[in-house]
């Protein structure tokens, strides 16, 4: 269970009172939770490029027709 | 939605980027830098994908002179106006840097000041085309200042700062060293640099056709 706590804890879910230190989130100064956060707005950001440019190729086509 | 792959490849190579930026192995022992050698993953690829859209926008800039197709002078101006983007991102970035390396915001070195006269040089581009209600005239007109910029833009943010011997603290400027030059670092360095200037170009470039798509859209609009 200990090994997908951070799941939890992405979700703000306090649910070891104890830190769990040989998890993977909290080894390296917790530099692990950095990159996590930039990977999650990155992504947003690019899922958002692509649901623009889907809409722009809709635009695109309506205004041929 | 339009040839996606590339665009695919872009969101791997940065999102390989930001965590590879981060956990990759890199020096941390290169005086002043400490760990910011790895702001190199960002800071430099803002210039060369401001560099390519920019190259871009000069092709297209020749292309609609020699056939005035209106279309040619959007992809120009769209392009210019992201590759602004990417400029100011290059320049905030550099900033920042600048503060925790050299310990001011901003230095007067010629590769700083160049950049920052290019892009008042590309704010003019900008203007001109705002102030010119035609389209025909604004399009040939933007198209010849562009002409024009774009040479001295390249002179101003390559050629002059690689002239500045005993002015220059920015690498690979004058007489400072480039990264490229600490070996064998370089090569860890190149691990994440490569890939993360494929990327922001993409992106980039990406982000300039969508630009460039809306501007079509909106004058096609205008013609019915």
């Amino acid at each position: 269970m200990r090994k997908y706590s951070w799941i939890a804890m992405l979700f703000g879910l306090n649910i070891f009172a104890q830190t769990p230190t040989d998890d993977f989130f909290y080894s390296n100064n917790k530099i692990y939770v950095v990159v996590l956060v930039l990977v999650i707005i990155f992504i947003g950001i690019a899922s958002y490029l692509f649901r623009l440019d889907r809409k722009i190729t809709k635009l695109e086509k309506n205004n041929e027709a | 939605m339009r040839n996606s792959w590339w665009k695919i490849l872009a969101i791997v190579c940065l999102t390989y980027v930001i965590i590879g930026g981060f956990l990759m192995p890199a020096v941390d022992d290169l005086g002043i830098l400490g760990k910011t050698i790895r702001n190199l993953h960002f800071h430099v690829p803002m210039w060369f994908c401001m560099l390519v859209l920019l190259t871009v926008s000069y092709i297209y800039g020749i292309k609609y002179l020699s056939k005035g197709n209106a279309a040619h002078d959007s992809m120009a101006s769209s392009f210019v106006k992201v590759a602004m983007l990417f400029g100011l991102m290059g320049l905030a970035t550099g900033s920042v840097w600048a503060r925790f390396t050299w310990g001011v915001w901003w230095i007067e070195d010629p590769k700083l000041n160049g950049a920052a006269i290019g892009m008042l040089i590309y704010t003019a581009y900008y203007i001109l085309r705002n102030s010119i209600e035609d389209e025909v005239k604004r399009g040939k007109l933007s198209s010849v200042f562009n002409l024009f910029a774009f040479p001295i833009f390249i002179v101003l943010i390559l050629v002059y700062p690689k002239m500045a011997v005993e002015l220059s603290n920015h690498p690979g400027t004058g007489d400072t060293m480039a990264f490229s030059e600490f070996r064998p670092t370089a090569n860890d360095l190149r691990m994440v640099f490569y890939p993360a200037v494929v990327g922001w170009i993409l992106l980039g470039v990406w982000i300039a056709t969508l630009k460039y798509r809306i501007t079509e859209i909106k004058r096609k609009n205008e013609e019915i």
